[in-house]
């Protein structure tokens, strides 16, 4: 079991650091596209070249992220075929059919109209060249989505059933897997992410020529455009942020209580605005959640965010395993024990369906798959020994949302700050500020890194939502190998970072006024 | 006689693109290096596909899995 252990441990590691390292460029790509294409736009309406020249400098460092940011997503799908082989194999064509979708279809148009977009300025019409940067800003967002949709059914898993002949899920509505809630509301959270990164990327970039005294009118044009774009994501963003909370709250409420350090469940449920856990806290000791906590001075905004209820019973961890209370479908929540009993039924049931189906019984066939069919929703809990292990990494995961959630919150008094002093014509000459807009970008990345640690570290120990935990979906290979291939990556990863960071900063130096291609 | 002379445009286009090419033939080179790293090694030697290294057909990998998904729970 140990031995077992380590190799989730690593597998999940090397897991993390792609999928992280990858979420590095992606944001940038999508948010900084927009503002380019944008740029761009009003340049075509207005003639005005400053426009251009502009929407070209941004473009060249979208270019550079691009570029060194391009297929270090496949590197997930070599993992999933190498160390989470069951797992690969259990989701069937749940997610080969949306990655399939994005490579072909995104991917290519990606490919077609990035060329014409850097190769193009003098050779094609003004129009059609901004058809062309739209089409692949578009091309990349599409590609998000269908990267989201795939994440979304990990966590929310709609539209498919499970075949106990060919042990594999298979897709039953291919809309209710693109359209499920989970996966929309992912999608325009963290699209929307990416566009406030974007524009605090582009505010900061600025804020450095104006503090060197360079391209003033560039720089404060570009703000405007960042501020504006900035300050609309970011409060659409609280929006869908609420649109998370309500989803996980349906549907992985031990995420929600970890996210929140919610141990015992209350109803009208505050949120914590700051707070310091008690690391010897168990679910099933007395002792105090917090060393200290200071809530949102907002009565009931965890009820109302999870629930859209002020007065809502929010379940914590112990109530989460020992079950009982009312879930929101009104049904009442069964313990871990009963889930544990039901998640072994199903395994018997899948068991007694091989048998059956190699003696060629079509009765006990029959039977068994009407036990996995009743219990299959329980199915990964089979394999839980013990009802601590349904409990993520607290600290990781509550720490994680508040610095995402404080973090968001800064971003939209920056916004504000910085686009009324610009309308004033006062933030040229407010050094202090331009300096902090530059220390904001990496604010930015961990915001994003947070949110991507509460929503994946949040769903242990789920490969997939309460049907496939992490052990049973993890490739039976040497740990050693997973070790061999994490330090490789991080070799790779780290010099594939200095090599974007030393011609991205290289090329910001030389300016807008450098003709690059 | 359209398509050909199209042809040469989309040819000329893609020519002189790469020809101007100044911050972006060190980022092509950055491309295919990666490319090559991420295919042609760590691919071919570190990662190959655990149940098609091993099982020829579906049938054999399904049985697998079920094995591994039974086994766990024993």
């Amino acid at each position: 079991m140990e031995i077992l252990s380590s190799l989730v441990d690593w597998s999940r590691a090397q897991f993390a650091m792609t999928a992280m390292y990858h979420w590095l460029f992606v944001p940038l790509t999508l948010g900084l596209g927009v503002i380019m294409s944008v740029m761009e736009t009003l340049y075509v309406k207005t003639g005005n070249e400053q426009w251009k020249r502009a929407a070209k400098f941004w473009m060249t460092l979208f270019g550079i992220n691009f570029a060194v940011g391009v297929a270090t997503g496949l590197i997930l799908e070599f993992e999933f075929g190498t160390n989470w082989s069951n797992y690969s194999w259990f989701v069937g064509d749940i997610f080969g059919a949306p990655l399939a979708i994005e490579g072909v279809v995104a991917f290519f148009m990606e490919a077609t109209f990035i060329s014409i977009m850097f190769f193009g300025w003098k050779r094609v019409s003004k129009k059609f060249h901004l058809a062309s940067t739209w089409l692949t800003v578009i091309g990349a967002t599409i590609s998000s989505l269908w990267i989201l949709v795939a994440n979304a059914w990990m966590q929310y898993p709609a539209g498919t059933t499970f075949n106990p002949e060919t042990v594999r899920n298979e897709m039953t509505d291919f809309w209710s897997v693109l359209f499920s809630p989970v996966a929309m509301n992912k999608f325009f959270h963290t699209v929307i992410s990416a566009w406030v990164l974007g524009s605090i990327f582009v505010i900061g970039i600025s804020s450095w020529f104006l503090l060197k005294k360079r391209q003033t009118d560039f720089a404060l044009k570009s703000i405007r455009i960042g501020t504006v774009f900035g300050l609309i994501s970011s409060i659409i963003l609280l929006v869908t942020g609420h649109g998370s909370a309500y989803h996980v709250a349906q549907r992985q409420p031990m995420k929600l209580a970890v996210m929140e350090g919610l141990y015992h469940g209350k109803e009208k449920a505050d949120l914590q605005a700051f707070a310091i856990l008690n690391t010897s806290k168990t679910y099933d000791n007395t002792e105090d959640e917090f060393l200290l906590s200071i809530p949102v001075p907002i009565p009931g905004l965890l009820s109302w965010l999870g629930y859209d209820n002020c007065n809502a019973f929010v379940p914590g961890v112990s109530d989460i395993i020992k079950g009982g209370y009312q879930l929101p479908s009104g049904q009442t929540a069964l313990s871990f024990d009963e889930k544990q009993r039901r998640g072994k039924e199903a395994i018997r049931s899948l068991s007694d369906f091989r048998q059956a189906a190699a003696t060629g019984d079509a009765e006990a066939k029959a039977k068994a798959k009407v036990g996995l069919d009743e219990n299959y929703d329980y199915f990964g809990y089979g394999y839980i020994d013990k009802a601590e292990d349904l409990i993520p990494n607290m600290p990781l995961v509550f720490y994680s949302f508040h610095i995402m959630v404080i973090l968001g919150m800064y971003f939209i008094l920056f916004f504000i700050v910085v686009g009324v002093l610009v309308y004033r014509k006062k933030f040229e000459n407010i050094k202090w500020l331009q300096k902090l807009a530059i220390w904001t970008i990496p604010l930015a990345y961990v915001a994003g890194q947070t949110g991507w640690i509460v929503a994946e570290v949040g769903r242990y120990p789920w490969a997939i939502q309460e049907v496939l935990p992490l052990n049973a979906a993890v490739s039976k290979i040497s740990t050693g190998s997973v070790q061999l291939t994490f330090f490789l990556f991080l070799a790779l990863f780290s010099v594939l970072l200095v090599a974007e960071l030393g011609i991205l900063t290289r090329q910001i130096k030389k300016g807008p006024e450098a003709e690059v291609n | 006689m359209k398509t050909p002379a199209f042809l040469y445009h989309l040819y000329t286009f893609y020519r002189d693109g790469f020809k101007n090419m100044t911050v972006g033939r060190t980022l092509w080179i950055l491309v295919l290096i990666k490319l090559f790293i991420m295919f042609a090694v760590l691919k071919v030697f570190f990662f190959p596909d655990f149940l098609n290294s091993r099982f020829d057909n579906n049938e054999s990998k399904a049985d697998y899995v079920r094995q591994e998904l039974l086994k766990i729970n024993q």
